[in-house]
């Protein structure tokens, strides 16, 4: 039952809060989609913090996605000792990466005080949440070890099922307490990103690689009014 | 061609006394909030001096602005793939110790503090932290203080000046300074603009203010770095970057922008200049020693029937045609040409010019006398106390014989003028300064008016916004019947 709840209800939560949280509070609250960058305040600090957590994140996040989306490639991969073995370490050296980083993080917002003016409730729920799921994922790639292998065959069909509606917990219910833990607060996470500053990785200005150099926006058609009889669009004043 | 209306200004530097009121002017309207107290939009240095924020005009510190790349122009603070990863950290960013700590006063304290004997005493509280604080810099710190080390000595300005003419301009009694008014230069090629991540920074068509959309802004803080001016300022409260808005609600009713309006001096001028949009690019990526003249040409004289024309067809309202024929920024930079941008080598294009001061034209002190008598009809100018080459790295991207011009004609208004009141001048001399700067009586008196005796609606000649349609330039007016006022929609409380 409580296995139900956490690994089917839970998830299945999670995803909606997020698709529809985010989608509301990106269009009705579009304005409190910021970052909410504290550099301004304190930046030294904040340069070893957030640059080795971001990076260290960015590419576990990729990984997991991989591994999610293309299991077999995945498989065949890791079934070749050495690449298995690069893959683990790697993977382990951009957890500690990010650890130190989050670790970082924690210690500049408690210790810098100006920063105690900008932190919300949310702030501090969210550090505690990125602490617990990045030490939880360390530990499972300690004590369970070629997670890239088993994650691929084990843990992704779960995923699978979940997302194609026939949500499947034989395997994931016989998994060692510390893997449930971290795809539980995995998902609790994913739900928590509309009311948190989190929104932020939404935003990701990607448009900027393709955009033009200069943006000018014109709020009216000049030439539309200039030249309008029309009564309402363009109405033409009577000095023009 | 493609014409376009650009909303300019002149500050007089010859008239400011360095007094802030449009400082305050502007903070009371804009930024008398949590977040924005350390800002000041629009701000007055002392020159020579470090300014606010302190260095802002080293480039080697703050990476603001373009540079030339080649064939290209490139931001000088990465854009594009780089740009992308300095979001997480950006180490060109000033930081709030750059600007100063804002802060107040514990004044309850004198009212509540037990009986003792001392005097209760008010001490500076910061507005961050609320905690008591030793103030170490404000955003007019440096006030007056040219000539001392930590403010005069570390203009970056003086860099090309030898060390013997930098110690002629500190000794005491002896040393020359200035006031910078600074704001928003509403440029006509912005690097925040282009900076900007998430486009939220943009250059509002209809009259060139540049703006940052709030609803956009995601904080990522770009624009604060690639301005050259550092004039985008990061709201530590609400996590967006806010800027000068050349107080668009106040123009578009016909009302000059607060800093202006309530400018004592009548340093402030502001008009409209019609400029070809085509030639942005090219002009802004010309040989340095260009850029001051490509810059003038760019904007388009309003009298030619062919401007006139091409303005029409490109939608420019005739009342905005008219405004540009009766401006007095396009007098100042084109027709007199005595008014120049500032560090035009940022190659921004700003909209503001400068009518550079004739201090160091003024007397010196021998033996206790104050000198101000030449035989030389330009002695004053050629070997004045601030080296003409301080200005020409302000205000001609190093061009001294640009300032040399400007401050001739400057001093042939004056012999004129006093040939016309006081007549103790002689008519060669008369005669020869206005062979030399092509300047006629006519013309003299036409500087010395707008200079000296311009009215309010001499001064400030805004292009109707037509306030019928200004709500219009923003949203439907349909939308908007029975409503009045704009503003955020949403209180900018932090949320989540």
């Amino acid at each position: 039952m409580i296995n139900s709840f956490l690994l089917i209800g839970l998830p299945y939560a999670a995803i909606l809060i997020f698709l529809i949280g985010s989608i509301l509070r990106y269009y009705y609250y579009g304005y409190s989609v910021t970052s909410h960058s504290s550099q301004f305040l304190e930046s030294n600090k904040l340069f070893w913090g957030s640059r080795l957590f971001h990076s260290g994140i960015v590419v576990l996040l990729t990984g997991h996605l991989i591994g999610f989306l293309l299991p077999k490639s995945i498989i065949i991969l890791t079934s070749m000792p050495l690449w298995l073995m690069v893959i683990e370490v790697s993977a382990f050296a951009f957890g500690i990466i990010s650890f130190i980083g989050i670790v970082l993080l924690i210690i500049r917002r408690i210790t810098v005080k100006r920063l105690h003016r900008v932190t919300s409730t949310m702030d501090l729920v969210v550090y505690f949440l990125l602490f617990i799921q990045v030490l939880s994922g360390l530990l499972v790639a300690y004590f369970h070890r070629w997670g890239t292998s088993w994650y691929a065959t084990a843990l992704v069909p779960y995923l699978k099922s979940i997302f194609t509606l026939t949500p499947d917990i034989s395997v994931i219910t016989t998994m060692p307490l510390l893997i449930k833990g971290h795809a539980i607060s995995a998902f609790a996470f994913l739900g928590l990103i509309p009311f948190t500053r989190l929104m932020h990785f939404l935003v990701y200005p990607v448009n900027y690689l393709r955009r033009r150099v200069q943006l000018v926006i014109w709020n009216r058609d000049l030439r539309e009014s200039r030249a309008s009889r029309k009564m309402r669009e363009g109405i033409k004043p009577r000095n023009n | 061609m493609d014409i376009r209306s650009q909303t300019a200004m002149v500050f007089h530097l010859d008239k400011c006394i360095g007094c802030h009121t449009c400082s305050i002017a502007c903070k009371n309207i804009w930024t008398d909030r949590k977040g924005a107290e350390y800002m000041w939009w629009n701000n007055v240095e002392t020159k020579p001096g470090t300014g606010y924020p302190s260095h802002w005009e080293n480039q080697q510190i703050y990476k603001g602005g373009w540079v030339k790349h080649g064939q290209r122009l490139k931001l000088r603070v990465a854009g594009n793939p780089t740009g992308m990863i300095k979001l997480f950290h950006n180490p060109d960013m000033p930081v709030m110790d750059d600007y100063y700590e804002p802060w107040t006063y514990d004044y309850d304290h004198l009212f509540e503090a037990p009986q003792g004997s001392d005097q209760p005493t008010a001490r500076t509280i910061s507005l961050v932290t609320g905690e008591p604080i030793d103030v170490k810099g404000g955003p007019n710190w440096d006030d007056d203080l040219s000539g001392t080390p930590d403010y005069a000595r570390n203009d970056i300005n003086l860099n090309n000046i030898s060390a013997e003419d930098q110690e002629s301009m500190f000794q005491l009694e002896r040393m020359t300074m200035h006031y910078l008014p600074r704001m928003c230069n509403h440029c006509l090629n912005p690097s925040c603009v282009a900076a900007c991540p998430s486009g939220a920074v943009y250059k509002r068509g209809e009259d060139g203010v540049v703006l940052i959309s709030q609803e956009k802004c995601r904080g990522w803080r770009l624009c604060v770095t690639a301005c050259p001016y550092k004039k985008s300022y990061y709201n530590w409260t609400s996590g967006k970057s806010e800027k000068c808005l050349l107080c668009y609600p106040r123009l578009e009713t016909g009302q000059a922008p607060a800093c202006m309006h309530s400018c004592v001096g009548r340093i402030r001028y502001l008009g409209v200049l019609l400029y070809d949009a085509d030639k942005i690019k090219e002009y802004a990526n010309c040989p340095e020693d260009e850029l001051i003249d490509r810059q003038l040409d760019i904007y388009l004289n309003p009298f030619s029937e062919e401007v006139i024309r091409e303005a029409q067809k490109n939608g420019i309202a005739d009342s905005t045609i008219d405004a540009a024929q009766k401006s007095p920024v396009y007098k100042f930079v084109k027709e007199w040409k005595i008014a120049l941008p500032l560090h035009a080598e940022f190659r921004t294009l700003p909209s503001l010019f400068y009518v550079p001061p004739m201090l160091p034209v003024m007397g010196t002190m021998t033996n206790g006398v104050y000198e101000s008598t030449t035989g030389n009809l330009w002695g004053k100018i050629e070997d004045s106390r601030l080296p003409v080459q301080y200005l020409a790295n302000l205000f001609s991207a190093g061009n001294a014989d640009k300032i040399r011009n400007v401050l001739k004609k400057l001093m042939t208004v004056r012999y004129h003028r006093r040939k016309v009141t006081v007549d103790d001048i002689d008519d060669r001399m008369i005669r020869d300064s206005f062979a030399e700067t092509g300047l006629t009586a006519d013309i003299a008196d036409a500087i010395y008016r707008l200079t000296s005796l311009a009215k309010y609606d001499e001064r400030f000649v805004i292009a109707p916004a037509h306030r019928e349609e200004a709500i219009e330039m923003i949203e439907s007016t349909d939308d908007r019947k029975g409503n009045t006022g704009f503003g955020e929609k949403m209180g900018t409380r932090r949320v989540f």
